[in-house]
């Protein structure tokens, strides 16, 4: 691959290597110490949370091969991204995914069947953000969201709830969206809005290389966190298959956004190892070689590694594998028991004031449906 | 319900819109406005001019110049609680930002399942007779008429651009706030302490018994001029302002044309699938046995809105009125 300009490099944040090794290097070591905030449970947390979703993202892909869910979205390979970035969060931020960070979700909260609701086709939605950790709907136009994001944020500062000193209390916003929406118009436009008015905010570039079919090195002829830089903005690139690097940046990024520091960009070198969703076969466009070099990189695998090194039993992981299969098994027997929404869903949400038209069609759609109780469907 | 210090005025529309939006900054500490060179210079067409100075930086503010970046960021607020008045510069520069309104700003509440409001307002000074430069002239109002979720619309005179603006911010609704630009610095009564008029409402300006005519924004003065002269010609035109272009209220206009039995419909857009193409369908559906005559449409021409030289070639006059009321009248 040519991807070379899209690799790791001296300057990317590493903490775990790759054989799941703590490691210091000159990039790493400004982050080292938001370590010291985790103790054993938070690390167990992280492990925990990255197998049940990988283990979740089978099961739904399943129900969308056996006719169950319109389309699937995996998020395999970029658990750690995730799970890293959302452990970063405090309660009164909010979360601004593009559609792929279910983990994220999770953690602030959400049930996933509500994410299998929007892909079964009976909500364009989903869920209050409000009541699942402000993680906000899913946005299916790409980067649309990092402009709602932005607004957000500015909204925190004309609020006076940020940079007042008070960490427990200062809010931010991180918005997620991938290296294919960083060539969209509008994602540049919330890169200038947000350092236009330094908002509270950290962009989470997850860079999976691939955006459909085309690879990163179609979008960018330079490492997409180089560009911040011209947007004025500090970037960092960190090894997104490395949880606690992933934690460590976004945690230092997030409290610098909630202090008042201004906006700051994440890129997050990972790798869609599925297909972009389940009406995807990336196997017309990428080589089984590279793909295999990104397995081996496995940002579970790794981590697991890691706590074995650090002593956790074989009993925590069995426990875990336990815990994944009953919450995929559980996912599905509830998935199946969805039900569609009645035709009330068309009509009743698209104003909040009366609209003739709206209540016009309503209406006929009812007495049209009621013509045929009793005789033809 | 207004601060201001007597009970009415003559003022341009341009003023009125001023004095709506300053009326609904006070109202409500929510109101924000945004958009480009609308601070310390007042917009370019001078609409929010005092704004910046009254109610600082925090509530009226300059954005980058960028249009999509305006309407996304504004959805960001209105999430937050605010309720954004933007302001595009000029008609055709709405189009950076149609993904953000189309696809974002317009189905929010939709997606949300009624969670989410989107109270934001986006002011678009639009049409003809100016003069200018492409993309400087044009009518898109059908665009955002079409497309669920949004309110669409336009005053044809000052006392209607002073309410119509603070119940458009006042809506809970996204609201395209079309100005006629045309129309901005012509004097109008301005009554302070009554509306007249909800916003989606349409009204007749000019009772008539021998042929209805109906438009909005600037279109209305023409109509109104057409009148003038139909009238020394022995013919009785009745004027509607539409007002509302999404939703429609059809009420006045269908017992006009019970009466009068001939309905033209007159716009500066282009006439293909536009709101007068609706409007004509709407009227032949409901009104098919009062109708005397085919609704007939005086529109721009299906063409990109032409050099400003030939413009008056283009746009809908009064004469060109006049030719629809006369084959109107010939059936």
């Amino acid at each position: 691959m040519a991807a070379t300009q899209n690799d790791a490099s001296g300057s990317t944040v590493q903490l775990l290597s790759p054989e799941g090794t703590l490691q210091a290097s000159a990039a790493a070591d400004e982050f080292l110490p938001f370590l010291d905030r985790l103790d054993d449970d938070d690390y167990r947390r992280f492990y925990r949370d990255m197998a049940v979703v990988r283990r979740f993202d089978i099961e739904a892909a399943n129900l969308q091969r056996q006719g169950q869910l319109a389309l699937w979205v995996p998020s395999h390979g970029q658990e750690a991204a995730q799970v890293g970035s959302a452990y970063a969060t405090r309660p009164q931020d909010h979360i601004f995914p593009s559609y792929r960070e279910h983990v994220v979700g999770m953690i602030r909260g959400l049930d996933l069947v509500d994410v299998l609701r929007m892909l079964r086709g009976v909500t364009l939605g989903g869920w209050v953000p409000e009541e699942h950790g402000n993680f906000h709907l899913y946005t299916l136009v790409l980067a649309s969201q990092t402009l709602h994001a932005t607004g957000y944020a500015m909204g925190m500062q004309l609020d006076g709830t940020t940079a007042t000193g008070d960490p427990d209390t200062d809010e931010a916003v991180i918005v997620y969206y991938g290296d294919g929406a960083s060539s969209e118009g509008e994602a540049n436009e919330a890169l200038v809005y947000a350092a236009s008015y330094q908002t509270p905010q950290v962009f989470f570039l997850q860079n999976n290389h691939w955006a459909i079919s085309v690879p990163v090195t179609r979008q960018s002829r330079t490492p997409l966190y180089l560009r911040a830089a011209g947007f004025g903005m500090p970037s960092t690139q960190i090894d997104g298959n490395d949880v606690l690097a992933s934690y460590a940046v976004s945690a230092k990024s997030l409290d610098d956004a909630r202090a008042g520091k201004g906006p700051a960009f994440i890129e997050a070198l990972t790798y869609r190892v599925g297909a972009h969703t389940t009406a995807d076969d990336p196997t017309k466009y990428r080589t089984d070689d590279e793909l295999a070099s990104w397995v081996a990189r496995d940002p579970i695998v790794r981590f697991r590694t890691y706590l074995q090194g650090q002593g956790a039993s074989q009993q925590f992981f069995d426990d875990v594998e336990a815990e994944a299969a009953d919450f995929a098994a559980d996912a599905r027997r509830r998935a199946l028991t969805i039900e569609g929404p009645d035709t009330d869903v068309i009509f009743d949400h698209v104003y909040a004031g009366p609209h003739p038209r709206i209540e016009e069609q309503k209406a006929w759609l009812e007495r049209y449906e009621a013509s045929f109780e009793g005789g033809h469907a | 319900m207004n601060d201001q210090a007597t009970a009415s005025a003559r003022l341009p529309l341009a003023k009125a819109l001023n004095a709506g939006l300053r009326q609904a900054m006070r109202d409500d500490p929510k109101v924000l406005l945004m958009g480009e060179d609308i601070g310390p210079l007042g917009g370019v067409f001078r609409v929010t001019e005092g704004l910046h100075a009254e109610f600082g930086d925090k509530r009226v503010f300059d954005t980058p110049l960028a249009e999509a970046g305006i309407v996304g960021t504004a959805i960001g607020l209105a999430m937050r609680g605010y309720r954004p008045v933007c302001e595009i510069q000029f008609d055709g520069f709405v189009f950076p930002a149609f993904n953000q309104i189309t696809t974002q700003l317009a189905r929010q509440r939709t997606r949300h399942e009624g969670g989410v409001t989107m109270p934001v307002v986006i002011r678009i000074p639009y049409g003809g007779h100016i003069g200018s430069i492409e993309h400087h002239q044009e009518s898109p109002e059908a665009y955002f008429a079409h497309t669920p979720g949004l309110r669409v619309v336009s005053p044809s005179n000052p006392h209607d651009a002073y309410w119509m603006l603070q119940e458009a911010i006042a809506s809970d609704d996204p609201v395209i706030f079309f100005e006629p630009k045309s129309r901005y610095w012509p004097k109008g009564d301005v009554n302070f302490e009554e509306a007249g008029a909800p916003l989606h409402a349409s009204r007749v300006v000019r009772p008539g018994a021998d042929v209805t005519v109906v438009g909005h924004g600037a279109m209305v003065s023409v109509l109104l001029q057409a009148a003038e002269i139909a009238a020394g010609e022995g013919i009785d035109m009745e004027v509607i302002d539409l007002r509302s272009l999404s939703p429609i209220d059809y009420d006045p206009l269908l017992r006009s044309v019970t009466k009068t039995g001939r309905l033209v419909v007159a716009q500066e857009a282009s006439g293909f699938v536009s709101v007068g193409s609706e409007i004509a369908a709407t009227v032949t559906e409901r009104a098919f046995y009062s109708l005397e005559a085919p609704v007939l449409r005086v529109s721009g021409f299906d063409t990109p809105f032409p050099p400003a030289s030939v413009e008056t070639h283009f746009l809908p006059s009064p004469d060109r009125v006049l030719e629809a009321v006369d084959r109107a009248l010939a059936y």
